[in-house]
């Protein structure tokens, strides 16, 4: 398997998309950084960015590879492997490719920075959300044999995640801001890995003040280990079921 | 060495293969023909487990190749068109199958000589013309010394000289025993190699027989018009 990577990694790199994106996620670490007077201050609008722009690049950029590769995936199936391992090797190249990137664009600069327990945990998310990302691709990309189907639901997840959920959550918030839903929205913001991600990093953060009786509320169950420990496995947990589910598919998948 | 039993298979409504059945040993070489999208293909991919049949069992000697894959690295696979990484070259190409497949140490490369493709190892398989790319499809199917080899319609785009050499080296390495299993239109070009005659119609077996018997049948020696009158009897 470790040989497919290999060949899956060499073929990323030659492509210099990754190398490009690296090069963005550097600049714009390396700007907010010394554009704002305190790293904290940088942490934060680093933050947003990067919770914008990492799922985006992460799911765009392995939808499009996957179904660019489908010559090669079809050359690998008819060689003596086993599909599990055509498709894992696949995941490990362009999560190890992605995760690498996000890591040396963004994660360096933060740790030099701001080389405290926030911004270490804003790379350890980062990097999740990165995997994340890449296994929703594999899961869009099997479920639809078109590519500009596929493309098309790669960019509408990310519109959910990114957009939409926060809306949908909102308006809930509003509904029913006579109720005390505070409680249930903790569930709810395990249901989006970005939301997720953000409130961790918020609650290590100051700002987390901020953000009155709910905030309180989410203080008191992500600011403990505990609910930080919960909060990560959902995090994994949303890389394993989409990739799961998506190997499943792929090992019945005519080709 | 390849047995097929009761083999089902649908593309949505459509029913691409329809109880097929059918047995082959050592040494034979079989030519599948029948008419455009009789699921030859089909068959052809599900043998090398690209295409998962609904139901039906495949064995590749003896052993049912659900879920295998051991199997694939006794076989030879020629692409009726091959499709491969475009922005690798041919040598990349070669050289990760190599790897792959690194438990094979002596490496078949008579093809690669005889169709000089050495000298072409550093274009890109995406500007590589339909016939270079036959070529290189055809090295890799023999690359290998599978025991079985499954030639999708191997003479396609190949020139005359390519053709002829293809042709010779089907015939060395079935002297040796292998079993072959070539689709192809062009007839005439199969009745000096093949044993065996298989014939689809709409995703069902209709025979599987000798080619002398089924000559002897039809009181022809040439194989494009036994098939012809063959065709001719069922459709009218």
């Amino acid at each position: 398997m470790s040989k497919i990577i290999k060949y899956i990694l060499l073929d990323i790199l030659r492509n210099k998309i990754v190398v490009a994106y690296t090069l963005f996620l550097l600049a714009i670490s390396l700007t907010v950084f010394s554009l704002e007077d305190t790293p904290q201050k940088g942490l934060l609008s680093l933050l947003n960015l990067i919770l914008f722009i990492v799922p985006l690049v992460s799911i765009i950029f392995s939808t499009i590879y996957i179904y660019n590769s489908s010559e090669f995936i079809e050359l690998l199936v008819s060689q003596p492997l086993k599909r599990n391992s055509i498709w894992f090797s696949l995941f490990g190249g362009l999560a190890g490719a992605l995760t690498l990137a996000f890591i040396i664009g963004a994660g360096l600069p933060t740790l030099i920075f701001e080389h405290s327990t926030t911004g270490g945990a804003m790379v350890l998310m980062g990097a999740l959300i990165t995997i994340i990302f890449v296994a929703i691709a594999m899961l869009a990309t099997v479920k639809t044999r078109d590519k500009a189907k596929g493309i098309g639901l790669a960019i509408l997840l990310w519109l959910y995640f990114s957009l939409v959920f926060d809306g949908l959550v909102l308006f809930l918030l509003f509904q029913f801001a006579d109720y005390p839903i505070e409680k249930v929205m903790v569930g709810v913001s395990a249901l989006n890995p970005i939301d997720l991600g953000r409130i961790l990093i918020l609650l290590k953060m100051d700002v987390s003040a901020l953000m009155g009786y709910t905030g309180a509320i989410f203080k008191d169950f992500f600011g403990t280990q505990k609910g930080y420990i919960i909060s990560v496995i959902v995090l994994v947990l949303w890389i394993v079921l989409p990739f799961g589910y998506s190997i499943k598919k792929f090992n019945h998948k005519d080709l | 060495m390849i047995e097929a039993i009761n083999l089902n298979k649908n593309f949505g409504k459509l029913r691409v293969l329809n109880n097929v059945s059918f047995s082959s040993a050592n040494g034979e070489c079989i030519a599948l023909i029948g008419p455009n999208g009789c699921g030859k293909t089909t068959l052809i991919k599900c043998l090398l487990g690209m295409v998962v049949p609904d139901s039906g069992t495949l064995k590749f000697k003896n052993e049912n190749i659900a879920n295998g894959w051991q199997y694939r690295s006794q076989i030879g696979y020629m692409p009726q068109i091959g499709r491969y990484p475009e922005n690798m070259k041919i040598g990349q190409v070669m050289e990760m199958l190599a790897d792959i497949r690194a438990s094979v140490h002596q490496v078949d490369e008579d093809l690669i000589n005889a169709f000089a493709l050495k000298k072409l190892y550093h274009k890109r398989m995406g500007n590589l013309s339909g016939g270079t790319m036959q070529k290189v499809s055809a090295s890799i199917a023999f690359m290998f010394n599978p025991e079985a080899l499954i030639l999708d319609e191997p003479t396609a785009g190949l020139d005359p000289v390519a053709a002829e050499i293809l042709k010779e080296k089907i015939l060395t390495e079935k002297a040796k025993g292998k079993l072959f299993l070539i689709t192809s239109h062009i007839l005439s070009e199969l009745d000096d190699i093949v044993s065996h005659i298989v014939y689809m119609q709409d995703g069902s077996i209709i025979f599987y027989k000798p080619i002398n018997e089924l000559k002897n049948e039809v009181g022809e020696t040439k194989l494009t018009k036994a098939i012809a009158h063959f065709m001719n009897n069922t459709t009218t």
